[in-house]
């Protein structure tokens, strides 16, 4: 078990020996190897003797618990033997960079241990320590800006934000309790969990420094005189209210040295040797973009509702430069009322909003995340409440020449060229949002049909759009014509099988097509070559080959798929419109 | 308004037990003394609920549950009627109602507070000390101190010697310094990069998990949501097989999504991963597929080659074994299952001549000497030398006066077979023995045959003009396949299963063993320099050697996808074919240069389609024309081919 404990917080892993059998003393069954000098080196790890000491103590403690001397009970405790494991991180990680580069585990790690509930499976303090961490690094990223993608998958929600030029991804569980599983050793998740807090505990400290913020970090001074009044009496506890109000996301923090606008200087900038003007200009351009993109909420005010979860979307709009509240009996940090008129957009999670008011989009939450990962805001309309909501897409594929291109991610592409397909359309739209949805007291009912008219509106519109589709997919269509064409010319056979046999048919002058015997030619040639080549290069060729094959069938089923959901779709909805009109 | 009837219990009739009535712990001012109190003791009440009665009396006698015919409505208009309904409490014991008088209220009140039952009761009364702190003239007790009250403690003595010792001896530590030093500080302040640890230099970092797809979403494109014939797969493969561990799934809206249950076996899992994983840096092959192809030569650049098929001669009825073209190339002979013996023009696809010889026509050899015109034709056990009869009249008498001028010399020498003379009508010669192949020398005179037994006899090479025969070896050595002679120099080739053996005629030495690398070997040809031999082999496969260099193939070439028949040489271009039961004939581009330290260049320059196959043959035997780059391919469906 100490063995264990040393590989983990040393991040000793096996080897994989280049002669299995040499070492294996000529059998091949799987057994891992560890290389002799990493056992050596971690011999000679000074937390060995702590953890030998650890043990010692146990031991006398369990003893003097024995016999009942609760005075070398209390002496002992006092002189508990404790490790540090700075030298170890830093002997990992020599370069700041390095950490950052391995921050993925430790953050996930940090945000589920968090999560835990504060009884049983582990310490307190551990929970206690990974929930502060986690929580500084969140309001880290958003003083920094440095939230790029997010992405609500089933499993939880990924983020990757842009540290210092690295990126770093991390999931985090949705806010439920989690049903303890028992095949799972605590003991291992904890050892992790006990590196990581140090090393993300270190990094957390720099990355303050890097800001100029005050670590551990304080709620900017103004917002803190606005938010003690209201809850100093409700909270006992400061320490307690402290991070609660962290974690509340909503103030900004104080900085060391007060931010003087004499700082923002723009960067000089020298040019890269060896680098053309339109690669600079290409830079320029994607830093523009990148700023833009920071400041995607900026001058937006957003409610949640209390359905909403509240901490992701509070984060992901402040890391964008949005003002974000809530119910003041959610949570504390609610810095306006849900009556207040300068709200711009309400995030609801149901599925028709009671009381609605003037002047704000009422929104479902995946418009938040869509628009961070399309950098852009995206219209509004698809994501009124009560409306399907279109699929969410993952910002982590890229997709690659021949792979399957969902058509949505298409129109997100095409929309971020800003070339906006249904400009028209969505600007139509957004008229008549404007006016479908602001009316004080709307009833649901009138909603709804003008949701339906929309839709049918919707329909039309989608037609076109296939229409335009239907182009791009004019290179699979003109294998189908050749498909038909053989069928045709089978046909053809078979009638003419059917026929007499002697039967004298009009000639046919034969098209000698230049193209197609020169392809027909150069097919061959590669033929005969592939038959040519070594054993060993034909079998990796042969894998290549199947490898690009299955990427294309796969491809080709996706899009089937789409194609067979879309008609069903489309007939469904013919009938309904039908069966409404009758 | 509080319902009393809640809080009040009656006590616990522990007394019933021994026939005292127990006394009411309220009295009921109402009820007369003499009680009628029930006598079942402390027990759940609820075992009456279905008698009439509720218990009995002293005497032993029923009491009975008083008469309840109120229903909901009547209770209902008591409850608004009766202004004491509130304190109605119905006695369990009894089931009788009692109105609570108001001492009995003001009790539940009290209680309900958590004060007192007794109003009496005060629990703020002054303390009453028994001893005063004070010495009083008058001692409680007159016993006189101890003497250990005087004298300093042993046992304290003894204590604290024990821990002045643990002291010493460093077994106790004081207790230690409170660490004062900040959690967390910039660990990287004086980071130096060249500081690194001759460890971590070879260290890999660990890989870092898959970023999700579309498909993980929690609401992604209707194409990534599985089918049902897909989840059933899902299901049914192993854990470790499948190409997602999770299913795709659909939600309306985010409010619906679950908390997903395998999210700390995940994390377990990559905890395990990260340190119970070797790690190994693997080159992915990034390779051009493209680039694999060897660059070669283009066919057209090596032209001539035959490229499509020009004639098909048809007339056997059966699968053609065996070609053979006269040296003029004007001619060409075929046998067949069928039993004939075809002679076709060339030229004009035209059967010649029909030569029933009745049996299997297993090999056909025309005399490569142009000034001789013979054809050695095998069936079952014999060797017929024909003389066809085409062509150039005076060639044609020409043979048969050199037959004819045989003279049989003086002493009967011992010979391994017989020869006999035809009859008037056909031109030819056999010998008695069973023969797989027949093949001529080069000068025309000399020829050999392979008989399919295993004795010591199975090549016997014959002297067509003075009739003899002889066994060259004496011992054998295995099943031998092919033979051949080498075209100017005095060799024979003989090819058993595996091995190419070489031997010199004159010396009578085996010069060279050839390996072929294959399991058995079909067929063998020799190029006309005489330097390079190609086998095929029933695994489809074909071996160039090139004899200068190595008894090991020079090249092993796998075009054919099924057991090669036979292969060929050209005699004057740089080509060489085999065909294959797939049904195909390769041509292939192979140059043999003169420099020696050039190695010879092989190229497949065509594929030849045409042969349809029949009983899972294809092509059994290929053959150029001498002079033009045509092939010759006979196969399975009867048919002989020429492709130009």
């Amino acid at each position: 078990a100490v063995t264990r404990r040393l590989c983990i917080l040393k991040g000793i892993y096996p080897h994989e020996p280049k002669h299995k059998k040499k070492v294996n003393k000529g059998s091949t069954a799987p057994r891992t190897f560890y290389l002799l000098k990493d056992i050596r080196f971690l011999l000679h790890e000074p937390i060995v003797n702590k953890f030998r000491e650890y043990k010692v103590f146990v031991r006398k403690l369990r003893k003097a618990y024995g016999k009942s001397e609760w005075s070398t009970v209390d002496r002992l405790k006092d002189n508990k033997p404790t490790y540090k494991l700075d030298h170890i991180v830093k002997e990992r990680y020599p370069t700041f960079v390095d950490a950052l580069r391995d921050l993925d585990d430790a953050l996930s790690m940090c945000f589920l241990f968090s999560t835990f509930p504060r009884t049983g499976k582990c310490h307190v303090q551990t929970i206690q320590l990974c929930r502060r961490l986690a929580v500084e690094f969140l309001n880290y990223v958003i003083a920094s800006r440095s939230l790029r993608k997010v992405f609500l998958s089933i499993k939880g929600i990924y983020y990757q934000a842009e540290v210092l030029g690295q990126p770093v991804t991390w999931i985090t569980p949705y806010a439920f309790a989690h049903d303890h599983p028992t095949d799972v050793d605590y003991r291992v998740m904890a050892t992790f969990t006990e590196f990581y807090t140090t090393l993300l505990g270190f990094v957390n400290f720099r990355l303050y420094q890097s800001l100029n913020l005050v670590y551990p970090p304080k709620i900017d001074g103004q917002a803190d005189v606005e938010l003690k009044p209201v809850e100093g009496k409700e909270y006992a506890m400061d320490s307690e209210s402290y991070l609660e109000k962290l974690s509340a996301l909503s103030g900004s923090l104080a900085h060391v040295v007060a931010p003087t606008h004499e700082d923002e200087v723009e960067m000089d900038e020298f040019p890269v040797e060896g680098e053309t003007a339109e690669q600079m200009d290409a830079r320029k351009k994607e830093q523009e973009a990148l700023e833009k993109h920071k400041k995607l909420f900026e001058g937006l005010r957003f409610f949640l509702n209390r359905e909403v979860p509240r901490e992701p979307l509070a984060f992901v709009i402040r890391c964008f430069g949005g003002q974000v509240s809530w119910d003041r009996s959610l949570c504390i940090g609610a810095t306006y009322d849900e009556s207040d008129r300068s709200i711009t957009h309400q995030i609801v999670d149901r599925p028709r909003v009671g009381q609605q008011v003037v002047g704000r989009y009422y929104l479902q939450p995946q418009w938040v995340f869509d628009s961070v990962n399309a950098k852009l805001c995206l219209p509004v309309a698809d994501y009124f409440p009560g409306v399907l909501l279109p699929p969410h897409l993952s910002p982590f594929v890229t997709e690659q020449e021949g792979d399957y291109v969902p058509p949505e991610k298409l129109k997100l592409l095409a929309m971020q060229r800003g070339e906006n397909p249904g400009d028209v359309r969505l600007r139509g739209r957004r008229r008549r949002g404007a006016s479908g949805c602001c009316p004080v007291g709307n009833g649901g009912l009138s909603a709804d049909e003008e949701s339906e008219e929309e839709e049918e509106e919707e329909e039309e519109e989608e037609d076109d759009n296939e229409k335009e589709e239907e182009e791009e997919e004019e290179d699979d269509e003109s294998e189908k014509e050749e498909e038909m064409k053989l069928k045709k010319m089978e046909e053809q056979k078979a009638q003419s099988n059917k026929a007499l046999p002697v039967k004298v048919t009009a000639g046919k002058l034969r098209l000698e097509d230049r193209q197609r015997l020169e392809q027909e030619q150069q097919s061959e040639e590669k033929r005969l070559a592939i038959m040519m080549m070594k054993k060993r290069e034909k079998y990796l060729y042969k894998k290549i080959m199947f490898g690009k094959k299955r990427k294309v069938r796969e491809a080709n089923k996706l899009a089937a798929k789409r194609k067979a959901h879309d008609t069903a779709a489309k007939e469904e909805k013919k009938k309904s419109k039908k069966a409404r009109r009758a | 308004l509080p319902a009393p009837h809640l809080l009040f219990t009656p006590p616990a009739p522990r007394g019933a037990w021994n026939g005292v009535p127990h006394p009411p712990l309220t009295p009921l001012p109402s009820a007369p003394l003499q009680d009628i109190r029930n006598t079942v003791g402390n027990i759940p009440m609820e075992w009456y609920q279905d008698f009439p009665h509720i218990g009995y009396d002293l005497e032993g006698k029923r009491i009975y549950k008083p008469i309840r015919n109120k229903d909901e409505l009547d209770m209902f208009l008591e409850k608004m009627e009766n202004p004491d309904y509130w304190r109605t409490v119905q006695d369990k014991m009894t089931g009788a109602d009692i109105k609570l008088t108001d001492e009995q209220v003001d009790l539940v009140h009290r209680l309900q507070k958590g004060q007192f039952g007794d109003v009496h009761f005060d629990p703020y009364e002054p303390a009453v000390d028994f001893f005063t702190h004070e010495v009083m003239i008058h001692p409680v007790t007159n016993r006189p101190a101890d003497k250990r009250s005087f004298i300093p403690s042993l046992i304290e003595k003894e204590k604290v010697s024990k821990l002045v010792h643990a002291i010493k001896m460093g077994w106790i530590k004081p207790r230690k310094p409170k660490d004062d030093a900040p959690a967390y500080y910039d660990l990287w302040a004086h980071e130096d990069p060249n500081s690194i640890l001759g460890r971590h230099k070879m260290h890999v970092p660990a890989p870092k998990m898959k970023l999700p797809g579309h498909e993980e979403s929690y609401n992604p494109p209707p194409e990534y949501l599985p089918s049902e014939e897909e989840k059933l797969a899902w299901e049914q493969q192993e854990p470790a097989e499948r190409k997602l561990n999770f299913v795709p799934q659909q939600y309306r809206c985010l409010r619906a999504v679950p908390a997903y249950s395998r999210f700390i076996h995940e994390r377990f899992e990559r905890c395990l991963d990260l340190y119970l994983c070797p790690r190994q840096r693997k080159m992915r092959v990034n390779v051009d597929p493209e680039d694999l192809i060897p660059k070669l030569p283009k066919p057209r650049d090596l032209q001539p080659f035959p490229t499509s098929q020009a004639l098909v001669y048809r007339g056997h009825s059966s699968l053609v074994r065996c070609l053979s073209v006269s040296p003029s190339g004007q001619w060409l002979v075929s046998g067949s299952d069928d039993g004939t013996v075809r002679f076709w023009e060339v030229s004009t696809a035209r059967c010649m001549k029909t030569l029933p010889v009745g049996g299997v026509v297993q090999s056909v050899a025309w005399n490569p000497n142009p000034t001789i015109c013979l054809v050695a034709v095998c069936v079952e056990q014999s060797v017929l030398l024909v003389n066809p009869c085409l062509g150039d009249k005076l060639l044609c008498g020409a043979t048969d006066q050199l037959l004819e001028s045989y003279v049989a010399p003086e002493e009967e020498r011992v010979q391994p077979v017989q020869w006999a003379t035809p009859g008037v009508e056909e031109h030819s010669r056999g010998i008695r023995l069973a023969v797989k192949q027949v093949t001529w020398h080069g000068k025309g005179d000399y020829f050999a045959s392979v008989v399919a037994d295993n004795s010591s006899r199975q090549v016997l090479i014959h002297q067509s003009s003075k009739r003899w025969s002889q066994n060259p070896f004496r011992r054998s050595r295995g099943l031998v396949q092919r033979v051949l002679f080498h075209p100017v120099r005095p060799y024979f080739f003989v090819a058993t299963q595996r091995y190419v053996r070489v031997y010199n005629l004159l010396k009578q030495e085996l010069t060279k063993k050839l390996m072929t690398n294959c399991k058995w070997v079909s067929s063998m040809a020799i190029h006309p320099g005489g330097d390079n031999i190609i086998c095929g082999s029933y695994d489809s496969k074909l071996a160039w050697f090139d004899l200068d260099l190595s008894t090991r193939p020079y090249q092993l070439l796998r075009h054919h996808k099924k057991a090669l028949r036979s292969v060929a040489f050209h005699r004057h271009y740089p080509l060489f074919a085999s065909g294959s039961d797939d049904g195909t004939v390769i041509v292939c581009h192979g140059m043999v240069y003169n420099d020696l330290l050039q190695n010879p260049l092989l190229v497949p320059v065509k594929v030849l389609k045409g042969h349809a196959l029949t009983l899972d043959l294809g092509v059994l035997d290929v053959l150029f024309h001498p002079t033009q780059p045509w092939v010759f391919s006979s196969g399975a469906d009867g048919t002989v081919r020429l492709y130009t």
